[in-house]
C-alpha cells in the first residue's frame, strides 16, 4: 500500500465507520451530555441568581428590622418619659392631697379642741358657780345670822355693782 | 524521579535488545540478509492486509485479516489474507495467487488476468479503525449513561474525564470559532476531536496501526469538513469566493481563481497536516529503534531507548495538539462559511 496515495478501501471503511460513529454519538452521547450540561449550567445560573435575590431580600429585611427596632426604641422612650411624668404628677397630687387632708384634720382637731375647751370652761364655770353657791350658802348660813352682817353684805354688793 | 526514569529505560533497553534483535533481523532479512531499516519502518507506517504482531526467531505471529474484493465481472468475494501468502515467510506476491487474485509485495491487490479489481479488505488500519470507534463509543456512551442515570449532576468516573473535553470543544473551539450558530456543529466537532485524539493515542501503542497517520483517513476526515463547510456556506461566503468585495474589476478573475483554489487548499492542508504530524512521529520513534539494530551496540541501545521514551512523551503531546488543531481549523472553516458580514456591503 502506498504512503501518500489514499487507498479506496480504507476511504470506504473510514467513511462508513466515521459516519456511523458520528450518528451513534449524536443520538446517544452528545445529545444527552450536551443537554445535561446545558441544564446544569442553567440551574447553576438560576441558583446564583436566586442566591443574589435572597441576599438582597436579607439586607432589605435587616434594614426593615433596624427600622422597626428604632421605632420601638423611640416608642419606649416616649412611654418611659410619659410614665415618669405621670408618676411625678401622682406624687405631686398625693402630696397636695395629704397636706390638704392634714390641714383638714388639724382644723377639725382645732374645732374639737375648741368645743372641748368651751365645754370644759362651761363645766368649770358651772362648777365654780355651784361651788360659789355652796360657799355662799355656807357663808350665808353662817353670816346672816346677824343683821349687821347682812347689811354690810348688801352694801358691799351695791358697792360692787356701782363700781361695775 | 529522573534517576528512576533512567534506570527503567536501561532495563527496558536490555530487555528490548535481548528479545527483539532476532525479530528485527527476521523482518528485514528480505534483501539477501541485509538490514533494511526503511522497509521495517515503512512496513509499520503503511497499511497492510495482515496484522503482524511479533516475530520470535523465524516464526511470524500474525493476525490474518479478511480480504474483500469487488470486480464488476466477479462480484463480491471474501478471502482471508493468509490465502495469498507463503505460510512460512508470510510473504505476499504473484507466486502465491489464489483464485486468480494476488497481493503483491507492496500490498496491492491484483488479478492474474490483469482485470480491474477493487479492494475493500478489512486491512490492519480498518481493524484499527474499528478498535478506535469501539474505544470512543465506550468512553462517550459511558459518560452519557452517567447523565442519563443521574440527570444534570456533577460528573463522576468516565464522565468527569469526558466532560471537560466536551466543554472545551464546545466553548473554546466551536463557540469561539463559529460564533452564534455554533450549536449545530458541536456534535461533529466533538466526534472529530474524540476520533482523532483516540486514534493518535492508540496508534502510539506498540504494535498498533498508524491509523490517523494514514492519508486515506485524513483525506476522508478533511472531505467531511469540506462538505460541511460548503453545504453550510451562506451568501456572504460565496460572495467572498466569486465576487470578492473590495477588489477592482480587472483583478477579479485572478482573485476568483485564488479564492476558488482556496476552497480546496483548506481541506488539503487539514489532510496533510494530520498525516504528516502523526506519520513523522512514528518514523522518528521507529528510526531510533532501528538504530539499535544497525549499530548492534548496547550503548546505542540505551541511548536510543531513552530517546524513544522522550519522543513518545512528545508524541503524547502531538497526539493531543493535532486533534485540537484539526478540530479547531475545521471549526474556523465552518465559522468562515456561516459568519454574517455586516461590513463591506456597500462596495
Amino acid at each position: 500500500m502506498d504512503l501518500i496515495i489514499p487507498s479506496a478501501g480504507l476511504i470506504f471503511w473510514q467513511l462508513i465507520g466515521f459516519l456511523a460513529l458520528l450518528f451513534i454519538l449524536i443520538k446517544f452521547a452528545w445529545k444527552p451530555i450536551l443537554a445535561s450540561l446545558a441544564e446544569r449550567e442553567a440551574s447553576i445560573d438560576s441558583a446564583l441568581k436566586s442566591a443574589e435575590q435572597a441576599r438582597n431580600e436579607m439586607s432589605n429585611l435587616k434594614a426593615e428590622n433596624e427600622k422597626l427596632l428604632q421605632e420601638a426604641r423611640l416608642e419606649r422612650d416616649v412611654i418611659l418619659s410619659k410614665a415618669h411624668e405621670a408618676s411625678l404628677k401622682m406624687i405631686e397630687e398625693a402630696k397636695k392631697e395629704s397636706s390638704k387632708q392634714g390641714a383638714l384634720l388639724i382644723e377639725a382637731a382645732k374645732a374639737v379642741i375648741e368645743t372641748e375647751k368651751k365645754a370644759a370652761l362651761t363645766e368649770v364655770k358651772n362648777q365654780v358657780a355651784l361651788l360659789t353657791l355652796e360657799v355662799t350658802e355656807k357663808l350665808l348660813r353662817k353670816k346672816l345670822g346677824d343683821d349687821k352682817a347682812q347689811v354690810e353684805l348688801v352694801d358691799q354688793f351695791i358697792k360692787d355693782l356701782k363700781l361695775n | 524521579m529522573t534517576p528512576k526514569f533512567l534506570l527503567l529505560s536501561l532495563l527496558f533497553s536490555v530487555v528490548l535488545l535481548s528479545f527483539s534483535a532476532g525479530a528485527f533481523a527476521a523482518v528485514s532479512e528480505s534483501e539477501e540478509g541485509k538490514e533494511d531499516p526503511t522497509g521495517f519502518i515503512m512496513h509499520h507506517i503503511k497499511d497492510s492486509h495482515e496484522w503482524h504482531l511479533v516475530t520470535i526467531g523465524h516464526t511470524h505471529i500474525t493476525l490474518a485479516l479478511p480480504v474483500i474484493t469487488y470486480s464488476s465481472d466477479r462480484g463480491l468475494e471474501f478471502y482471508k489474507s493468509s490465502d495469498f501468502q507463503n505460510h512460512e515467510t508470510h510473504k505476499f506476491g504473484k507466486d502465491y495467487a489464489h483464485n486468480g487474485i494476488y497481493i503483491d509485495d507492496h500490498d496491492h491487490l491484483g488479478r492474474v488476468d490483469g482485470g480491474s479489481i477493487l479492494d475493500f479488505s478489512i486491512t490492519k488500519n480498518v481493524v484499527m479503525l474499528f478498535l478506535v470507534i469501539a474505544f470512543v463509543l465506550y468512553i462517550t456512551l459511558s459518560a452519557a449513561r452517567h447523565y442519563q442515570k443521574n440527570g444534570a449532576v456533577s460528573p463522576e468516573g468516565v464522565a468527569s474525564f469526558v466532560e471537560p473535553i466536551v466543554i472545551f470543544v464546545r466553548d473554546e473551539i466551536a463557540h469561539k470559532s463559529i460564533g452564534p450558530k455554533y450549536k449545530k456543529f458541536v456534535p461533529y466537532l466533538l466526534t472529530l476531536f474524540f476520533f482523532i485524539w483516540s486514534g493518535n493515542l492508540l496508534g502510539l501503542l506498540p504494535g498498533a496501526a498508524n491509523l490517523t497517520g494514514n492519508i486515506a483517513v485524513t483525506f476522508t476526515l478533511a472531505i467531511l469538513t469540506f462538505v460541511i463547510v460548503n453545504v453550510n456556506g451562506n451568501k456572504d461566503y460565496w460572495k467572498h469566493v466569486f465576487a470578492t468585495p473590495g477588489v477592482p474589476g480587472a483583478l477579479l478573475p485572478i482573485m476568483v481563481l485564488v479564492e476558488f483554489i482556496g476552497l480546496f487548499t483548506k481541506p488539503f492542508a487539514l489532510m496533510v497536516r494530520l498525516f504528516v504530524a502523526i506519520t513523522a512521529g512514528h518514523i522518528v520513534i521507529l528510526s531510533f529503534i532501528a538504530l539499535v539494530f544497525i549499530f548492534e551496540s548496547y550503548s546505542i541501545g540505551i541511548l536510543s531507548t531513552i530517546m524513544v521514551t522522550l519522543i513518545n512523551v512528545i508524541e503524547l503531546l502531538v497526539a493531543t495538539i493535532q486533534a485540537y488543531v484539526f478540530t479547531l481549523f475545521s471549526a474556523m472553516y465552518i465559522g468562515s462559511a456561516v459568519a454574517e458580514h455586516h461590513h463591506d456591503d456597500h462596495h
